[in-house]
């Protein structure tokens, strides 16, 4: 699969790492993604990853792309500037499921640069308020200094923390799932999506448990080496499953055994 | 029952305890109010209360020598501050600051020592509740030593 070339119109710095790409096809349309699909990002010369989208889901319009860099080809796609060209490949994946969040409460809680991926969500139940009960989001950063979409966060109403803070930072320090227990949703009816480093979505999961969601109502997104996007050429395997097909998204029901075991 | 042992009944802490310790709970106990900015106590003063937050939220401050301030955790609304009461040399280890208006319900630790000691059973069942709220707080310590959100991990 050939990637197509895709000129990068706009590129804002979220945090001292990280960066908002907005990319527009040279050719044609660009493609509808749906929320919590991936791309393939090459940098030409250098090499190719996947990315989560993090525009609104479900439209033909500019393509967000929210990258850390943290690697030789991360840095190169943060450093392309306006008028720059990448390739694309995709949509891969699976879609967080909202429309099982119908009339439901909608729990975000998201952890990094696992917030990305989970913009669509919240830019969707935003958008259509009215289909949904509570929208609770929650965040957890590093430092003040690290978080991202810092302009919306307010404007969202996003619960926020960080690990550690000098004195002057008026928000909470701690982690994410400390604020699960005081957070306003009804467990019985609520859907929790969840997506951050494994480690800090298996503390929320026990929390969201604690508070009494079900494991066929909570939703995470899954993060392994792709590399093909095509299910060939088995990078990704987590267990029975090939995270660039079956994935990223699964609900909690179906992952909980593969994220319970030291190593698959 | 008086005002102050309704309160404390809310309370997640105290959860399940029986009228009559709430009682002695509450003989212990006043309210108290603390502006934004104000500080609940200081670290090395004489550690002779803990605090039951009703409203606002507490920061837990450390000084850092060459690095200055920093906020080591904040504490919200129904949560608890402080059990350094509990035990010798009755200090406390760090600041703690109102970040915004807070209410909270103070109980004087010296009083509620002396009772656990008329009443072992009643000091069990308050090292019970304390030790799980100091192990709570040691789990997502150790979960933030991890630096999960670092560049090799996320």
């Amino acid at each position: 699969m050939v990637p197509l070339s895709f000129v990068v119109r706009e590129r804002v710095q979220e945090t001292l790492d990280t960066w908002t790409l907005t990319l527009e096809p040279l050719d044609g349309d660009s493609p509808s993604i749906g929320p919590g699909q991936f791309v393939m990002v090459y940098a030409f010369g250098i090499g190719e990853v996947p990315i989560s989208v993090s525009g609104p889901p479900d439209r033909q319009g500019p393509v967000l792309l929210t990258v850390r860099a943290v690697g030789a080809v991360t840095e190169a796609i943060c450093a392309t500037a306006p008028g720059g060209v990448l390739g694309l490949r995709g949509p891969f994946g699976t879609t967080w499921p909202i429309s099982l969040s119908h009339g439901a409460d909608v729990v975000v809680v998201a952890g990094g640069i696992g917030l990305a991926p989970l913009r669509p969500v919240v830019l969707h139940a935003l958008e259509h308020r009215q289909e949904f009960g509570e929208l609770v989001v929650l965040y957890g950063a590093r430092t003040p200094r690290d978080l991202l979409f810092l302009a919306q966060l307010e404007e969202w109403g996003v619960d926020v923390t960080v690990d550690a803070a000098e004195i002057g930072w008026h928000g909470k320090v701690g982690v994410v799932p400390k604020l699960i227990p005081g957070a306003v949703f009804d467990p019985a009816r609520a859907v929790a999506f969840v997506c951050g480093p494994e480690i800090m979505m298996q503390y929320t999961l026990e929390a969201l448990r604690d508070r009494g969601l079900t494991p066929d109502r909570i939703h995470v997104s899954l993060e392994r080496n792709m590399r093909c996007g095509l299910g060939h050429c088995g990078h990704c395997q987590l267990g029975p499953t090939l995270i660039c097909r079956d994935g990223p998204v699964y609900s909690y029901e179906t992952a909980r055994p593969w994220l319970e075991v030291r190593e698959l | 029952m008086r005002g102050l042992e309704l309160v404390l009944a809310e309370v997640p802490l105290f959860e399940g305890m029986d009228a009559e310790r709430l009682e002695l709970l509450a003989g212990c106990a006043s309210n108290v109010h603390f502006e934004p900015g104000e500080v609940l106590f200081r670290e090395g003063d004489e550690a002779n209360a803990f605090y039951v937050i009703r409203g606002g939220t507490v920061a837990l401050e450390a000084f850092v020598p060459a690095r200055g301030g920093m906020t080591i955790e904040t504490i919200d609304a129904g949560e608890v501050v402080g059990w350094s009461w509990l035990f010798p040399p009755y200090r406390w280890h760090f600041d703690a600051r109102a970040l915004a208006h807070v209410r909270a319900t103070a109980i004087d630790g010296a009083c509620l020592r002396g009772k656990c000691d008329d009443d072992p059973a009643l000091g069990y069942d308050l090292m019970r509740r304390f030790a799980q709220v100091m192990i709570e707080r040691l789990q997502w310590t150790r979960l933030r030593l991890l630096d999960v959100y670092g560049r090799d991990d996320s």
